[in-house]
């Protein structure tokens, strides 16, 4: 008993170690930066999954809430010197409310028709912001220059502490899919997304909880942008806005195992890490090649392994025993 | 007199021009068994749908003990202890049979350990309890059928609305469907139930609505309904009118 317990933690544990190690012996600027990257990736891939993997919610409309956060703490904090910690959470909050605007009236758009509706109010909200004076348009916003601090969410000679921040939203992003996936919500979305027909039977609302998953991933997916903001330290509706971010979200899941708690880890690991470095070798020449290679990863995926890559890794598992 | 626990009040549902159900009127006391028959296409289903929330009837009133739900949407009507199983299997497909129960019996309940010592319980009463890691539509007809049972009852319903839970059955399989209805009842859960297998109506019901054309035609003991003449005239046509 002991032993198998051991076993069961012990990956995890030393995966763990290895990150938590990780920036002390990889002193590269750009291994650091794919890997919070990879990190983003995964928690915004979670993120999703509670809507597009428990719930069959297919959103590809993720970047508006991503973006939304992007905006929010930078708009604060330049205009209202408001600290981005704060600003954090109400980015947060503003992307839960407007997923619950937006949510509302789709309570009863399936499948495709929720990921057509989700498209749109993505496009909508990247328009609005590329022509909108106070956020200075396509112009985009540089944030303003705070002393490095863990206070001021800014740091300017090392990515480290950036890397252990988002290492640190990721375990809580994974914790709370952890507990909503095997608890009253989990449950309830996997009803949800087997027909409305058959929660509404068993007593749920599946208005209710459909608008919850939305504004969890809302929330979720709105704190990755407003790292991004501080990270990058500029935003603009190109950077945070547009569709390619959407359809990468829904890709880090969707390969690695949408509908598994670690399943967009896995996705982010080998997507992201793709991505940058066929940009680097390739430079402008590979530009869209990355997109190429999504697109042949998206039907691969869907026509023989729907549950992505954690769904391959358990039934060989699963065979071995 | 006690307030029974179902009462309907003269339901008519049109779909368009076509009318399902016309004025219907009958009440289900406390810890009754009463089916609903009817030749197939006479508006028992839509009947059912409309107790249940599915359907909005267009007139009419649906009192339950008591408390009028008429307009209730579906989730509020189980909420408040009605629970009903399809005609059609309904279950969750990329769940187990013990998940498949839990998530009816989190209606009542939020902690994951008691949900689970529930849904176990209840396996274990309908007979499901060793294929409770089998995966839904892995399932044969008959144990697919006592698992939306199964679903049904973790809700803890007061009034369980079964629709056709006995078609397809083999005739061992029908024993056991209807012992375990019977173990329900003791249970002191009134039932609904809609039936074509006659063998099963006269065996459990108390009292038998017969619809026909979407009207209710006759309402009484088993033993009665079958002798009635109009019954027999829906089932067997005007030639064989005695």
């Amino acid at each position: 008993m002991e032993k198998t317990a051991f076993r069961r933690i012990a990956p995890g544990a030393a995966v763990l170690a290895a990150l938590l190690v990780f920036p002390h012996f990889v002193k590269g600027s750009f291994p650091m930066h794919v890997m919070i990257m990879t990190f983003m990736f995964a928690m915004l891939g979670v993120a999703w999954n509670l809507l597009g993997g428990y719930a069959a919610m297919f959103s590809f409309g993720q970047a508006a809430f991503f973006g939304i956060g992007a905006y929010t703490s930078t708009i604060l904090l330049m205009y209202y010197n408001v600290n981005p910690w704060i600003g954090l959470f109400a980015g947060g909050a503003l992307a839960a409310l407007t997923g619950a605007a937006i949510g509302i009236p789709c309570s009863n758009l399936r499948g495709h028709y929720f990921a057509i509706a989700s498209i749109a109010f993505a496009e909508i909200v990247r328009i609005q912001f590329n022509n909108w004076k106070f956020v200075a348009a396509a112009e985009g916003l540089s944030l303003p220059l705070l002393p490095a601090s863990l206070r001021n969410f800014m740091f300017h000679t090392t990515k480290a502490p950036y890397y252990y921040i988002m290492l640190a939203f990721l375990a809580l992003s994974l914790l709370l899919c952890r507990y909503v996936s095997t608890n009253r919500m989990g449950f309830y979305l996997r009803a949800v997304k087997e027909s409305h027909e058959v929660a509404k039977g068993m007593g749920i609302s599946f208005v209710r909880y459909r608008l919850y998953a939305i504004m969890i991933s809302a929330f979720l997916t709105a704190m990755a942008g407003t790292f991004y903001a501080q990270y990058i330290l500029y935003i603009d509706p190109e950077s945070v806005l547009i569709l390619p971010i959407s359809v990468q979200i829904v890709l880090v899941a969707m390969l690695g195992g949408a509908g598994t708690i670690l399943g967009p880890v896995i996705g982010a690991a080998i997507l992201v890490p793709l991505s940058e470095y066929t940009r680097v070798w390739l430079g402008y020449k590979g530009t869209g090649l990355d997109m190429m290679i999504y697109g042949a990863l998206i039907m691969l995926i869907s026509a023989y392994q729907p549950k992505g890559v954690w769904g391959m890794l358990t039934s060989i598992g699963k065979r071995a025993k | 007199m006690t307030t029974p626990c179902l009462e309907i009040h003269g339901i008519t549902k049109r779909f368009g021009g076509l009318i399902a159900n016309e004025d219907v009127s009958f009440s289900v006391g406390e810890g009754e068994i009463v089916s609903v028959i009817g030749p197939n296409g006479a508006g028992k289903s839509t009947l059912f749908h409309c107790i249940t929330g599915f359907y909005r009837p267009n007139e009419g009133k649906i009192l339950f003990r008591g408390r009028d739900i008429t307009k209730y949407g579906a989730h509020r009507i189980c909420k408040l202890g009605i629970a009903r199983t399809l005609q059609i299997v309904q279950v969750i497909s990329d769940m187990t049979v013990l998940e498949n129960v839990m998530t009816g019996a989190f209606l009542r309940t939020y902690r994951r350990e008691d949900v689970r010592a529930r849904a176990e319980e209840i396996l274990r009463f309908t007979g499901l309890h060793e294929r409770k890691d089998t995966l839904g539509p892995d399932l044969t007809i008959a144990d697919k059928k006592r698992l939306e049972v199964s679903m049904a009852l973790a809700t803890q319903p007061t009034l369980l609305m079964l629709d056709e839970a006995m078609a397809g059955l083999t005739p061992v399989e029908l024993r056991e469907m209807i012992a375990l209805i019977r173990e329900i009842r003791e249970r002191g859960v009134t039932l609904i139930i809609v039936e074509h297998v006659m063998e099963a109506v006269m065996e459990l019901s108390d009292r038998v609505v017969v619809i026909n054309s979407g009207r209710k035609i006759v309402e009484g003991t088993p033993a009665e309904v079958v002798r009635n003449p109009e019954v027999i005239q829906a089932y067997l046509g005007e030639r064989y009118h005695a």
